[in-house]
């Protein structure tokens, strides 16, 4: 069973690392409109991480910045799936599908907490979600309106399962397996999931990149 | 697709123009005036209209000068400059003849 601090440090590693990737397309989406778009929706999961990091730093006697800029990459508790860096258009619609998809899911569960800060915050997140979702869903079924979109989209899809399967555990893989199945109009194979903390290599480099400001400034500096 | 947005400040407040962008469908056009024109609380309501619905008109006919259809009345600027230049000159004449007469 895990504990409150490790589940929220999991929403909130994924959520931060998410929106650092989804962030890499800043400048560079396919058009003007969408990488607006697409910058605004990693500025709300940086969002919802600090928030996260906020509540668990109160518990641990610590900051937000400190949980989200100080550990070993060891220590993070992102799920697989978030750390990719996939900078090609389907497979990153296909990541930011699944994982508004599972993350649903996980909110949902979240939502009905016995614990009231909990539910609160997720709750919350929950309203801006929302709106990922919309826009995870229009681009999935743009891109499967046509022959190039489709074949991308499950190439990407296919590639990015295991990992998918791997952000949820106990009883919220099922339900999002199940959602996942009845919306995409292919076949995914059953597959063995790729588990939280099992960190892909690009997680380190991503780490790196992400602190280099952290680093290089003198300790005690204020923002 | 080529949308034209307007934006409400505050309820009760007219709409007015905002801006323009593509989106590929009214879906995406939706979420793109959000993120565009209310992000950050800017505005209380959107308007997104897709360009080629909106009627453009820009020839009005005004051929023979109807003055009393508009709402602020005739215009009598010109008929009082040349009250006013009237007024001057007869101010002038009877101050040249009152001089001559003394």
């Amino acid at each position: 069973m895990k504990t409150r601090t490790e589940l929220l440090l999991e929403l909130a590693d994924d959520e931060l690392i998410l929106g650092w990737r989804n962030s890499e397309w800043t400048g560079i989406a396919p058009f003007l409109e969408e990488d607006v778009a697409f910058s605004s929706i990693a500025q709300n999961e940086i969002g919802h991480a600090r928030a996260l990091y906020e509540l668990v730093a109160r518990e641990l006697g610590t900051d937000a910045d400190a949980l989200a800029f100080d550990r070993r990459p060891e220590e993070y508790r992102s799920a697989p799936l978030v750390e990719l860096r996939r900078l090609e258009w389907a497979r990153t619609i296909a990541r930011h599908w699944l994982y508004e998809t599972a993350d649903a899911v996980r909110l949902e569960a979240l939502k009905a907490s016995s614990d009231p800060e909990v539910a609160g915050l997720a709750a919350k997140m929950d309203r801006e979600e929302i709106y990922h979702r919309m826009h995870a869903e229009m681009w999935l079924e743009r891109l499967l309106a046509s022959g190039e979109g489709r074949e991308r989209l499950q190439e990407g899809m296919l590639e990015l399962w295991p990992y998918a399967l791997g952000m949820l555990d106990g009883e919220l893989r099922p339900p999002f397996e199940a959602i996942v199945r009845e919306r995409l109009p292919f076949e995914l194979p059953a597959v063995e999931p790729v588990p939280r903390g099992r960190h892909q290599a690009e997680l380190e480099e991503l780490l790196g990149e992400m602190t280099t400001v952290r680093r290089s400034a003198p300790a005690g500096a204020q923002w | 697709m080529i949308f034209e947005v307007f934006r409400q400040e505050r309820k009760g407040q007219a709409f007015v123009h905002g801006g323009s962008f593509h989106a590929p469908n009214r879906e995406f056009a939706d979420a793109y005036a959000r993120e565009f024109y209310a992000r950050r609380q800017e505005s209380v309501a959107l308007w997104v209209v897709p360009r080629e619905e909106i009627t453009t008109i820009e020839e009005f006919p005004d051929e023979f000068d109807l003055k009393y259809r508009r709402v602020d009345g005739y215009s009598i600027k010109a008929r009082l400059k040349e009250a006013r230049a009237a007024a001057e000159n007869a101010i002038r004449l009877r101050d040249a003849g009152s001089a001559g007469g003394a």
